[in-house]
This record gives structure tokens, C-alpha cells and sequence, in this order.
């Protein structure tokens, strides 16, 4: 299916709720609403979506969002098998909740958990939202965001503290 | 008064200490023992991180590591070598330094790769230890992946320093190791463990 | 829960953890089976029994988690390759192919078709190389120690082959945005072929002492059964998916590089347990000498061709399009250290050998990313520990654990 087909397809899947579709390099994106979003994953999956790829999380400090993707695809559907779609919404940085998709996809567990505990990000309703890869004392400090700060010794810098 | 060569049953601890001095140092069975621990040093399996693979290989049938005496065993209660593949993170730390303590002395650890020596390819993220912060290390191998050979040449570089300096004969007789200071890592390395 | 004073020769003690066994309710104990293991890899499962029933498992993993994501945002567009291969370091070239081919989506370049054989070409002898070091680590976790030498040893086989081609034995950074580093040498294709045909010999020996081993049998057949709505719910890859009746690979449902020009089959079964994913991967393994045979071929009739696009090739200064004629290795300009790519959002994903890896790059327009996440293909598969282990008895975790091949350095990143 070539992209602009992906694109018609999703447009008449989400009539009314789509805030934005874009044609990206290797999927198709659309923004929805927070409050839509559910919805939003319970029409991708009855038309045929079964899976989640990727749970992706983007801090934009400048314009103070955090927008989080779920790119989808299918396993069971030889059609929409060859196809990914990336379902984004954008949530406030100070405050960053939303509904979990877990009811709706249940392969977006294990990964829900992974941007709470990097960015800080609430899924409510999620069955078991712990850390789970980082200790509890570094999933407080939101390591993935970009206030957290890694030095990088480059040779445009000079040499770091640790070496003087 | 000259006590050299008698033993008094007295102090069970300070008698037994006398006995070992003896045994192992006068009559050299010391030397023994250093032999016989250069020969029988089995290491753990714990797989810390991605040398591992070149761990599998140098005691696979190219490399065959077994032929120095070194058999990967299943408990620490029953074997003496650490070897420390590739990068310690901070939770494996507390892994690290509990299968450290279940060792029965005299216990010694190789670190291995890059990341061992000081932090390697990942030297600036926040989530790695330096392994010789958390236990103390004998012998240091570098390499990014370091080769099969690299890491027997590690086991034979180890006895050596067994055989030489008298290592294991020496922390049997004192009850701790008398070669180098303890390392105590700076914090609780497991206070993230919650039961 | 007992803890331990630790008094031992170390000095003083401090409290640390010591050997856990929990009870939980009435007959139901919890007990961890940790990182220090012969059958569990870098990683603990924390596993709550009724007897010897296995009532709920829970994969505590991240001890091996090093920080990818984070560490390519401050580094520059080049040096992630290296960083993003200590993933899965046996199966290197698979995992940073689809990370340059998302570059080169987002420059629009790219490779030439020698490059691009080339990279087949490595790939495959990468997958040959991890399928066998799972056969490997599946022995250990069996008890099966002939099955660890032999699969060790034959992969030397490869390794070796791979370490002629570019230099390392398991890491070994061979893509770059635009082809390859360096040219195949002469006696090569001879090398490649005399493997093949050992390959296919001891692949016959493999299946007289493991997969048709009797005991072996028995404790794989029914065991960790995988049904096909399951498996397509769970999101699990790989020959997981493949093997419970699902035909999905990435090379035949979005070909990348020039595998929609080779002729090669992706084997499915049916049943979805221990067994049948073990002789996915056997299967698999025939597939991909089929592959390198073909590639092989190839690269012998178009000798001459170029590596690096030919925009690349007539920037370079003269010492090193010499160094390229002679010697076949491309020596890249500083320039490439710092270089910037337009800014865009791209998702490539590739096969590896333990199933998809995706990719999902964007960049701002600067010389480092400015985000990049990766999704492995263990890290995907680590819900099979939550989901389809509990009812089983303790002894086949190990069996279920060996045979859906999960590698925790690659599942923590």
C-alpha cells in the first residue's frame, strides 16, 4: 500500500477526531486528542491493528510538550501487515497524563512502563505501572527528558572535570 | 623462652593460628596450596554483560579454556574466581557484591573489557559502576570485546601472581588478604532492593 | 526474610540481602532466581510457586541496561553505530543496519548494490552466528553440554569468516550511511562456500543428538505453547511468532537492502511450542547459507563496482581514493564526524535474528540526533515470562526460556 492510500485509509477510519496526518519517512502519522484517544485505538484495532511496535515518547521543552506514539501494525491482516501507523497525542510537560492502552493492546505493557519511568509519564488504569528497568532512585529523576543533563567529552569542549 | 616448635592446645584460636603458620609456612605445604589453587580456579557463572559472549567462546572447543583447570561452576559456595565481563551497571552491582561475599576465601576477581577497566564506550552514563569500586580486582584485561586468547592469557597471568607472591597460602594463614587494602564500596550499593 | 551479616574477610560486614525464599500465602512461596544462575542470563525472575507449579512470573530485567537511548542524543550521527552494536554484540551487523538505513531515508542516499550485497552478506553470516549461539546457551540451560561445544565450535566457523571481512570478530561497525567500510577480499567467496558446505553437513549431526534426542523431546514437546491469536495479541517476533503459524518477517513484508532480489523461504509451523521454535531456527539457518551462497555469487560476477556512492567517492582527496584501489578500505573524511542531516522523522526496522528491531529516528537539523528509540526484538518478547510461563512446572522454565532465545543485553539496551 503506498503511503497516500495509508493516509485516505486512516483519515476515513478517524473521521472527526484527527487533529493532524502527516506522511513521514517509513510511516504515517496522526495527532489526536487527548480526550479521543481511547476511542481513537479502539477504531485502529477493530479495523485491523492488533499490535503495538513502539511506545515513543519526544520531550519538546520548547514548546513545553511531551508527544508520545504508539506505532501500530498487524499481524493478522495481510494488507495492513506491510503498513505502520503512528498514533500521537501531545501531553502538557508540567503534568503529563493519559489514559493507558493496555485494555485495548496489550503488547504496549511492558513498554507503558518503560516511559513512566523515563519521562515521568502516568498511564492510568495500567495493571502494574512500576520502573522496570531503572532503580527507583533514578526513575525520580526523569533521566530520558532533556533537563537531564550527560556530559559528553568532545573535542570541541576540552577535557572534562573528571580528568584535571 | 623459645616456642618455635612447640604447640600449646590452650587458645584453640591462637593454637590454630600457630598451626597454620607452620604447616604453611615452615614446612612449605604453603607452596602446595599455591600450586593447588592456580590449578582449581573455577569461576561463577555470572554473566555481568556483553563479553559474556567472548566468555562462551574461551571455553568453547576453540579456545578451551578448560585445559588450565578452569571449570565455570553453578554456586559461589564452591568456587573462587569472579570474572567480570563487560560493564557493571548499577543494579548488577548489588548482585556483584553479594556472590563477592558468598565466596569462601581465597576468592579473586578478573575484570574484563573496556568497560571494566573505566566505563569503556559508556563512560559518562549514569547507570554504570566501576567494578573495582565495588569488589577489589586482581587482574585487569582490556579489549572491546577482548579475544578468547586475551582471557586465558588473563587465568595464566592470575596464577602467576598466585604462585609468586604467595597470595592464597598467605590469606589462609592471616584470615584475610594480607597483599592489598579491602575494598568497601562507598554506598549501599543494594539500597534500591526493596523484598 | 532472612538477612545476612556479612563478616567475611572483607573487613567489617554491612547488611546486605541475603538468600531469599518468601512465603506468600498459605502453600505459595516466592523465590528469585537471580542473576547469578546457570539458567537465567543476565536478568531475575521472580517466581511465585504452588509446589512445584509455577503460579505467576515477573521479569525483573534492566541489569544490564546501559543507556543507548540517552547517549546517542549527545553523540554525533557516526557514533552511535558502535554504541547501538554492544546490543546484541553477537549479531552485530543486523542491529545497525536499520539504524543506517534511517539516516539514509532521512539524507535520501543510497548504496550502491555492491554495498548493499555486502551488508546482506554479513547479515546473514551474523544470523547463522546467533542462531548457533542460542543452540549454544539453550545446551546450558538443558544440561546438554555437547550440544554447547559443538554449536561454540561450528561458530567459530563464522565468526572467522566474518572477521576476514572486516576486521573484529564480533563487532564490527560495518555500515555507514551511504555503504560499507571496506571491500571483500580476493580468496573470499572461497572461504564463504567451504563453510557453507561444513554448515550443511553438521547440521545433520545437530539433529541426531538434539532434535531427535529423545529426552530432549520430551521436554520440549508441549511445552510453553504459544497459541496464534496469543501470539499476535502479546506482539511477540521472531521465530516465536513464526513458529505458532504466523508467517511475518521482515525481509519478505517490507524487504530492506536487496532481499526482494535473493530467493530464499521463511519456514512456519504450526504448533507453538519449545519444539517448534527450535526447528524454526534450524530451518532458518538453511535459509540464510542459502542466502550467502547467492550473495557470494553475486559479488564474484560484479567484481569492480563501488562501495560508497559516487558523489562521496569524488570528494575524497587523492591519498585515499589510492588507499581504496589498493586495499579495498574506504577511508572516510573528518567531515563525516560532524556532519548534519535534515530534519525529519523516519522509522526503519529490519530482521534480526531473534526477530524485528525498530528504529525510529529523528533529527533537527544539527550534527547529533535529537531523538532515537529502538525497540528490540527481546525487549518485546520479555511479556512471554508474564504470560505464558505460569502453569508450567519449574523445570521448564529453562526450556521455555532457552527456546524463545531472549538475550537480555539487547531486551535492557
Amino acid at each position: 500500500m503506498k503511503a497516500e492510500d495509508v493516509k485516505t485509509l486512516v483519515e476515513r477510519i478517524l473521521e472527526g477526531m484527527i487533529r493532524g496526518v502527516e506522511i513521514r519517512k517509513g510511516y504515517v502519522e496522526v495527532v489526536v486528542d487527548l480526550e479521543n484517544v481511547v476511542e481513537a485505538a479502539r477504531r485502529l484495532k477493530e479495523a485491523g491493528f492488533d499490535h503495538v511496535k513502539s511506545v515513543t515518547a519526544v520531550d519538546y521543552p520548547k514548546e513545553s510538550k511531551i508527544r508520545v506514539t504508539y506505532h501500530v501494525s498487524s499481524y493478522l491482516n495481510e494488507e495492513l501487515a506491510r503498513v505502520i501507523v503512528g498514533l500521537s497525542v501531545d501531553l502538557p510537560r508540567d503534568n503529563p497524563v493519559m489514559e493507558s492502552l493496555t485494555g485495548i493492546w496489550r503488547s504496549a505493557e511492558f513498554q507503558e512502563r518503560e516511559v513512566y519511568e523515563f519521562f515521568g509519564v502516568t498511564f492510568r488504569g495500567h495493571p502494574d505501572l512500576r520502573p522496570l528497568l531503572l532503580i527507583p532512585e533514578l526513575a525520580e529523576k526523569r533521566v530520558l527528558r532533556k533537563d537531564f543533563v550527560v556530559r559528553e567529552e568532545s573535542i570541541y569542549e576540552g577535557v572534562p572535570h573528571r580528568y584535571e | 623462652m623459645s616456642n618455635v616448635d612447640r604447640v600449646y592446645v590452650g587458645n584453640l584460636n591462637v593454637a590454630a593460628r600457630r598451626a597454620r603458620e607452620i604447616l604453611l609456612g615452615k614446612l612449605k605445604l604453603g607452596d602446595v596450596v599455591d600450586w593447588a589453587t592456580t590449578f582449581s580456579l573455577w569461576p561463577v557463572h555470572l554473566m555481568t554483560s556483553c563479553c559474556g559472549a567472548e566468555f562462551a567462546a574461551t571455553w568453547s572447543p576453540r579456545f578451551d579454556a578448560e585445559q588450565y583447570g578452569a571449570l565455570p561452576w553453578v554456586g559461589p559456595r564452591q568456587t573462587n574466581l569472579i570474572i567480570i565481563e563487560g560493564t557493571v551497571t548499577r543494579k548488577m552491582a548489588c548482585a556483584l557484591r553479594i556472590t563477592y561475599e558468598q565466596m569462601p576465601y581465597p576468592k579473586f576477581v578478573i575484570a574484563m573489557g573496556a568497560c571494566a577497566l573505566d566505563g569503556g564506550l559508556f563512560y559518562n552514563s549514569y547507570n554504570i559502576v566501576r567494578p573495582w569500586e565495588v569488589v577489589p580486582v586482581d587482574v585487569f584485561i582490556p579489549g572491546c570485546p577482548p579475544p578468547p586468547e586475551a582471557v586465558a592469557r588473563a587465568i595464566v597471568e592470575l596464577r602467576r601472581k598466585i604462585r609468586e607472591k604467595k597470595v592464597a597460602s598467605k590469606w589462609l594463614i592471616e584470615g584475610w588478604r594480607p597483599d592489598r587494602e579491602p575494598v568497601k564500596p562507598k554506598e549501599d550499593v543494594c539500597s534500591w532492593w526493596r523484598p | 526474610m532472612r538477612e545476612s551479616h556479612t563478616g567475611t574477610s572483607s573487613g567489617e560486614g554491612w547488611k546486605l540481602p541475603g538468600m531469599m525464599v518468601r512465603r506468600v500465602e498459605r502453600e505459595v512461596y516466592e523465590i528469585f532466581i537471580g542473576p547469578q544462575h546457570p539458567g537465567s542470563g543476565h536478568m531475575r525472575i521472580i517466581v511465585r510457586l504452588d509446589g512445584d507449579v509455577i503460579v505467576e512470573a515477573d521479569p525483573d530485567i534492566g541489569y544490564v541496561h546501559r543507556t543507548m537511548e540517552k547517549l546517542s542524543e549527545v553523540r554525533e550521527w557516526l557514533k552511535p553505530i558502535p554504541l547501538l552494536e554492544r546490543m546484541t554484540i553477537i549479531d552485530a551487523c543486523n542491529i545497525t543496519v536499520p539504524y543506517v538505513n534511517a539516516l539514509e531515508k532521512l539524507m535520501d542516499k543510497s548504496p550502491p548494490p555492491r554495498a548493499s550485497y555486502l551488508r546482506v552478506l554479513l547479515c546473514e553470516i551474523n544470523r547463522v552466528a546467533s542462531h548457533l549461539y542460542g543452540f549454544g546457551i539453550f545446551g546450558v540451560f538443558l544440561g546438554h553440554s555437547t550440544m554447547y561445544m559443538w554449536a561454540f565450535g561450528d561458530r567459530e566457523v563464522f565468526v572467522e569468516l566474518a572477521e576476514v571481512l572486516t576486521g573484529a570478530r564480533l563487532t564490527h561497525t560495518y555500515p555507514i550511511p551511504g555503504g560499507v567500510r571496506r571491500d571483500m577480499p580476493q580468496d573470499f567467496p572461497e572461504m564463504a562456500r567451504r563453510a557453507v558446505r561444513y554448515m550443511r553437513r553438521r547440521l545433520e549431526e545437530y539433529r541426531k543428538i538434539f532434535l531427535d534426542n529423545p529426552v530432549i523431546v520430551r521436554r520440549l514437546e508441549g511445552v510453553g505453547v504459544i497459541p496464534r491469536n496469543l501470539a499476535a495479541e502479546l506482539g511477540i517476533v521472531g521465530p516465536n511468532v513464526r513458529a505458532s503459524g504466523i508467517k511475518y518477517d521482515v525481509r519478505l513484508v517490507e524487504p530492506y537492502e536487496v532481499y526482494d532480489e535473493l530467493d530464499f523461504e521463511v519456514p512456519v509451523f504450526e504448533e507453538g511450542d519449545a519444539l517448534a521454535r527450535t526447528w524454526v531456527r534450524v530451518e532458518e539457518i538453511k535459509q540464510s547459507l542459502n542466502i550467502i551462497e547467492q550473495a557470494v555469487d553475486w559479488l564474484e560476477r560484479h567484481k569492480g563496482e563501488p562501495v560508497i556512492p559516487k558523489e562521496d567517492f569524488d570528494k575524497l582527496p587523492k591519498l585515499h581514493k589510492e588507499v581504496y584501489e589498493k586495499t579495498g578500505r574506504v577511508k572516510l573524511l573528518p567531515a563525516h564526524a560532524s556532519m548534519k542531516i535534515p530534519a525529519g522523522k523516519a522509522i526503519a526496522r529490519g530482521e534480526m535474528g531473534r526477530g524485528e528491531i525498530v528504529y525510529y529516528v529523528e533529527s533537527d537539523g544539527g550534527t547529533t540526533p535529537y531523538r532515537v528509540r529502538v525497540v528490540t526484538p527481546s525487549a518485546r518478547n520479555a511479556v512471554i515470562f508474564k504470560y505464558i510461563v505460569p502453569g508450567h512446572r519449574l523445570m521448564d522454565l529453562p526450556a521455555i526460556y532457552g527456546s524463545i532465545d531472549y538475550f537480555p543485553p539487547e531486551s535492557d539496551r
